[in-house]
């Protein structure tokens, strides 16, 4: 983290010494006005007075400017700070594989690129205006009371410890206290969620006065601990007064023997009483810090985490020329002996898989959910890295390809549709960045989103808020289609996409993909078997390992798997279903 | 209750979400929400603070007590100051002679002073600390049990975190004013007043110096604060943009990184980060002078009172103890001003907050139970809707005259897309909401008789998103059926297909449901439900059909359970395939909240309406909304 103050150091140390200036000019009032009692009044020297006077407005207005430039500093090393971290924060996150992402979670994520930040920004900000004053403050107002009086120093000395002390006592009673009372709110706020997401359940079975019950025992754990914590800090701050009136009490003691005694002017004893103020004030923001820095340290490390996060999949070294070793009989996809688990489970997601897609030829997999569908798919992108064999496209491992070379022969379309705020066209080019407006409507066209979209108000120029809410799921789903198909890519991957249209849009989807599509190899994860009936090739998986390749007959001869799937579907369907059933299959 | 259907009747925009600065150090700049009617709500509020009157003026008295105790204490080091002047000036050839006595007393005082206020400020906060969490633990049960009370319509137009802040953030925003704020308010006012009172007596025309740095300081803040608001107002707005970003970037990461768009994504963003630095830098800065600005304000008062005191001490009109209590007061002057300023402003938002809470506690509650109440005591689940009438709202009916007669036994099947209203006739018959007009029958009971505890005892219930609570999978079957035996549990379970992934668990019955309830799938949870179901054996069954969120090979699982759960009891099921619809005694076709058609399917088809134009089109898509907006648009250019 200190890495991202080193620009800053300039700024900083100009910021630490304007700081330091600065408290130099607020000491030396006191000193100016002891002056001005001892000489002044007892020797009744009025023009001593003014001058005096003078001296102290004038370091008054410098006072201003030192610390006036010195928050410029500051503010500006701590914004520019947070800027560099956030940009960084940003880099690093993109870089990461999907792996990385899910693996922290994206709410996460956002935290940590923003709240965090900003946490850290704060605290340094209180670092340099406060936190940098009250040691200079407190050191100088002990040099210059040591200057008035040794003994006098000693005796505020010895009640530093005391405070100290003190502090110590109390924050670790109450510390361990906050926290528990932080879990309990946790456990309230949870049992309430609970009883909000179920209040039909909970009032359909009669359980009103359960849910209230847990609630209201929840309540009471609160009470009791937040109760303990408010005692224990009513305790605090009249202490710590008190601490540092007995130094005041002391000072006036001892600060009487001493003038008795000729040792002390009552000018200096009137300053060292205000020296003593600026200690015990300076002692407590120095105590400040403790509590600030545990805040900033949690966001430290939130922060390193995600910094620190190595991704798992980089560019290769040297990667190969992808279009050498490719010959016309090299499939465009190929898994040879695949298997895939996430790193932290023990259970093998995919197992053993080996398949190959020929160039421009359509391969579909079907399969139960958790079967590893979506992941199988998720391999030729290279989201993951295998664990055992290889992804080959066009004949080369993908770990050999850069990342923005294999991506850009694959039009990926997720299974669930995803589009960002910003017109429709602006989401469509993210297939391709320069397309004209044609391009567009041609992809559109394609994936039947074309009258949808006319009869929006401004076209492909109409907005899509965050999230796409202002579409439906349909809708979303051949946006995001014709995004990929304006790339017009090498490879198509649809991933379960065309479950949520209807049969007729589906039907003629396909129809427009196909002559689309010629050409091109395309893999698509399916749930439906009659969609799928007219395919080469069609992979069945079940808990991750391939139970049959073949086609709709094959399969049905010889995968109980699949046979199973096939009826399941079939057994719910009427007559009727066949003729817009024969639709679909006819297209592909 | 899913989210999907719940949005049908949010018709009510989501309130304003609490955001807190996130520079936390200006806040004090940022004026809170404005609450309405701020005199009611005061007073309402303090009739929660009424039965503490007693610890309350006992917290008064010490706060004013501790207060003056210690701005006394200047005045006594003043005094000090003068007793060894006096022993300076005294001074003979032997030295300076200090009036010992004079002394101790004075320092005896001075710790009397201290102590005491220290003491009574210690038992100030004390006392505060318990009449505070008694009041705000009051307050939280309060508004916890009017939970239970609220018509189903207040869950339906609000949402949870809405809900969750009110008793959370807004009673948490009155903990931490009452706690702290009152008491300094107090001690605060007490200060000033104290402070200037003293100030006064000792010498009023420096007191004039005194008080006059407070306009001039004001009217400073005041040009601050106009000069950095429009940058504060930019940062908030930069804050928001870059986390909206960043949040829809790195959930569309897998878009980004599919479609090589992560250059792009860097140059927006760094635009975006380049003007929140930008605004953030000045309105820290600008916010950063105000602290220069009152410290210089501040010290030239000082410098003032030292060159005037110093001068009246050499006329005799003031002596120097005097001087030095002064400056040691016009050093404690600023500060309870911005005190009283802050706290000002977090009252404000306190009383806003007490006003979210009232609100919710003067919602409407449910009817009352009659006191004399019918009971059904052999159901057979007979359902008559006789000329029912029903909307959300008043003036918008949904239902205008719906008469239904459902034997014991029959089957009712509710066709509709997303948002037309499918859950209105569940909300009705288990009185979540009330009907305007007309009556609705259970073997011949108006439901309006019976207690709603044993009208809802009559149903059983199978959601779509199924609801399972933090606790062991026994515990969720048996919710509802307490007094069922293990084996009546495991039987339920069985017949809902169920048992088998549950004996798979680690600790079968006993696997406790984790909090987001991701330890299962979707799948098993619907089973579980289900069971649920089976174990509290119903006259009427309330269904919701599957998703497309399971496999198919478990949806075969749960639709042949509820199948045999729908046996031989009346079912009102929401269908999400028309497949299963047509088997059904009675359809219901709605559209936009209305029922459109009703009948079996064979008098539908024969009808050749909507639903058999439904039916016709395109038939067994998994997606019953694509296909009905379709139909609907074919319907139309029929027409």
């Amino acid at each position: 983290m200190i890495k991202y103050l080193r620009p800053y150091i300039p700024m900083i140390a100009a910021a630490i010494v304007l700081v330091f200036l600065q408290c130099l000019t607020q000491l030396m009032l006191p000193d100016l006005m002891s002056k001005m009692v001892d000489n002044g009044i007892i020797g009744r020297d009025i023009d001593y007075i003014y001058k005096m006077g003078a001296y102290m407005l004038i370091l008054t207005l410098f006072t201003m400017v030192f610390s006036t430039a010195a928050n410029y500093f500051t503010s500006k090393s701590a914004s520019g700070f947070a800027q560099d971290l956030r940009k960084d924060m940003f880099e690093k996150i993109n870089s990461f594989s999907i792996k990385e992402v899910e693996k922290f979670g994206t709410s996460t994520l956002v935290t940590r690129t923003a709240n965090d930040v900003s946490q850290i920004q704060t605290v340094i900000m209180m670092m340099l205006r406060v936190v940098v004053l009250s040691p200079l403050m407190f050191l100088g107002s002990f040099l210059l009371m040591l200057q008035k009086d040794v003994s006098l120093s000693l005796v505020v000395l010895s009640f530093l410890p005391l405070i100290g002390l003190f502090l110590y006592l109390v924050t670790r009673k109450i510390i361990p206290n906050i926290k528990k009372m932080q879990d309990r709110l946790d456990h309230l706020s949870r049992t309430l969620r609970e009883r909000l997401t179920g209040v039909r359940v909970i009032r359909a079975f009669n359980k009103e006065e359960t849910a209230d019950r847990r609630y209201k025992e929840a309540n009471e754990d609160l009470t009791e601990i937040s109760l303990k914590v408010n005692k224990l800090a009513a305790f605090l701050f009249p202490g710590m007064m008190f601490l540092m009136n007995m130094a005041t009490l002391a000072v006036l003691w001892f600060g009487g023997r001493q003038i008795e005694s000729g040792d002390l002017s009552i000018g200096n004893l009137m300053a060292v009483i205000q020296y003593v103020t600026m200690i015990m004030m300076s002692a407590v923001m120095i105590s400040f810090v403790f509590l600030l820095i545990p805040r900033a340290q949690v966001s430290v490390r939130r922060i390193s985490e995600v910094l620190e996060t190595k991704t798992t999949i980089r560019d290769p070294q040297n990667p190969a020329d992808t279009d050498a070793s490719q010959t016309k009989d090299t499939p465009a996809i190929e898994f040879k002996n695949v298997s895939f688990k996430y790193s932290d489970s023990e259970q093998e997601i995919l197992k053993n898989i080996s398949f190959t897609v020929a160039p421009g030829e359509t391969v579909a997999v079907i399969g139960g959910t958790g079967s590893g569908k979506t992941t199988l798919v998720h391999l030729i992108p290279r989201f993951y890295d295998v664990c055992c064999g290889a992804v080959y496209v066009n004949g080369t491992d993908v770990r050999r390809i850069l990342q923005t070379d294999l991506r850009q022969k694959i039009g990926f379309v997720p299974q669930t549709a995803l589009l960002f705020s910003g017109t429709i066209a602006e989401n469509i080019r993210y297939g391709k960045e320069e397309a004209t407006e044609e391009e567009i409507l041609k992809a559109l066209e394609t994936a039947q989103a074309l009258d949808f979209v006319k009869e929006m108000e401004n076209g492909i120029h109409s907005y899509i808020s965050q999230g796409g809410t202002n579409v439906s799921g349909g809708q979303k789903q051949r946006l995001s289609i014709a995004r990929a198909v304006v790339k017009r890519p090498e490879i198509y991957i649809f991933d379960d996409n065309f479950s949520a249209l209807d049969y007729k849009t589906d039907a003629n989807l396909r129809q427009a993909l196909k002559s689309e599509m010629r050409g091109a190899s395309a893999i698509i994860v399916a749930q439906r078997v009659s969609t799928i009936q007219n395919v080469s090739k069609i992979i069945v998986l079940k808990d991750g390992e391939i139970v049959g390749i073949g086609t709709d007959a094959q399969l049905r001869q010889n995968c109980g798997v699949y046979k199973k799937i096939a009826e399941s579907q079939e057994s719910t369907k009427t007559q009727e279903t066949a003729e817009s059933q024969e639709n679909a299959e006819a297209v592909l | 209750m899913n989210k999907e259907e719940k949005k049908e009747f949010s018709s009510l925009p989501p309130s304003r979400p609490h955001r807190k600065g996130p520079m936390g150090g200006a806040e004090f700049l940022n004026v809170g929400e404005k609450p309405k009617h701020f005199s009611k709500t005061v007073k309402r509020l303090m009739n929660y603070l009424k039965p503490y009157r007693i610890g309350l003026l006992i917290f008064l008295i010490l706060a004013v007590l501790s207060t003056a105790f210690a701005v006394l204490a200047p005045l006594v080091i003043g005094e000090l100051v003068n007793v060894f002047f006096d022993g300076i000036t005294a001074a003979t050839e032997i030295g300076i002679k200090i009036d010992t006595r004079a002394v101790i007393s004075l320092l005896t005082l001075l710790f009397i002073l201290y102590a005491l206020s220290s003491l009574f400020a210690y038992i100030q906060q004390y006392i505060m600390a318990i009449v505070t969490q008694k009041v705000i633990s009051n307050l939280r049960v309060e508004v916890g049990s009017k939970l239970s009370r609220l018509q189903l319509k207040y869950y339906d137009t609000h949402t949870n975190g809405e809900i969750m802040s009110r008793i959370l953030s807004d009673v948490d925003t009155i903990n931490n004013t009452l706690q702290q704020g009152v008491g300094q308010l107090i001690t605060s006012t007490a200060t000033i007043a104290g402070i200037l009172a003293i100030m006064l007596y000792l010498n009023p025309l420096l007191t004039l110096v005194c008080v006059f740095v407070l306009p001039v300081s004001a009217v400073l803040m005041k040009v601050i604060v106009r000069k950095s608001q429009p940058y504060f107002n930019r940062m908030q707005k930069d804050t928001a943009d870059l986390n909206g970003f960043v949040e829809e970037i790195y959930a569309g990461h897998k878009i980004i990184k599919a479609f090589g768009r992560e250059k792009r994504a860097m140059n927006d963003f760094e635009e975006i980060n380049e003007s929140l630095y930008e605004a953030g830098w000045k309105s820290q800065f600008l916010s950063g002078i105000s602290m220069p600005i009152l410290f210089t304000v501040q010290n030239i008062g000082y410098v003032i009172i030292c060159i005037v005191g110093c001068l009246f001490v050499l006329a005799g009109s003031m002596n120097i103890g005097n001087v030095q209590s002064f400056i040691l007061y016009s050093r404690q002057f600023t500060q309870p001003l911005t005190q009283i300023s802050t706290v000002v402003n977090m009252i404000q938002s306190t009383i806003a907050s007490a006003e979210h809470i009232f609100e919710m506690l003067d919602e409407e509650e449910e009817i009352p139970d009659q006191k004399e109440a019918a009971i059904c005591l052999n159901p057979t689940g007979a359902v008559t809707f006789d000329h029912v009438m029903f909307g959300y709202e008043p003036d918008k009916p949904v239902i205008t005259d719906l008469n239904l007669k459902i034997s014991s036994g029959e089957s009712v099947a509710i066709v509709g897309p997303t948002g037309a209203g499918k859950t209105t006739l569940l909300n009705l018959l288990l009185r979540f909401y009330e009907i305007d007009d007309g009556r609705i029958l259970i073997d011949g009971i108006d439901i309006k008789e019976m207690k709603r505890k044993d009208l809802r005892g009559l149903f059983g219930m199978v959601l779509q998103t199924p609801w399972l609570f933090n606790g062991t999978i026994k515990e969720n079957i048996a919710y509802g059926s307490e007094n069922a035996t293990d084996e009546e549990i495991i039987r339920a379970a069985k017949a809902a297909y169920a048992d088998a992934f549950i004996q798979k668990l680690p600790n079968g019955y006993d696997t406790v449901i984790n909090e987001e309830a991701s330890n299962i799938s979707e799948g098993q949870k619907q089973m579980l439900t289900i069971a649920r179901a089976f174990l509290s054996d119903p006259a009427i069954l309330l269904l919701d059909e599957a998703t497309s969120n399971v496999d198919t090979l478990t949806e075969v699982c749960i639709k042949e359970s509820m199948a045999k759960l729908m046996k031989g009891r009346t079912s009102f099921v929401i269908a999400h395939r028309l497949s299963t619809v047509k088997n059904s005694d009675l359809i219901l076709v709605l559209n936009k909240g209305k029922i459109i058609e009703q009948g079996n399917h064979a008098e539908l088809m024969e009808a050749d309406g909507f639903y058999a134009m439904l039916y016709n089109s395109q038939f067994s898509s998994d997606n019953l909304d694509e296909t009905f907006h379709q139909t609907e648009k074919e319907f139309l250019k029929r027409k």
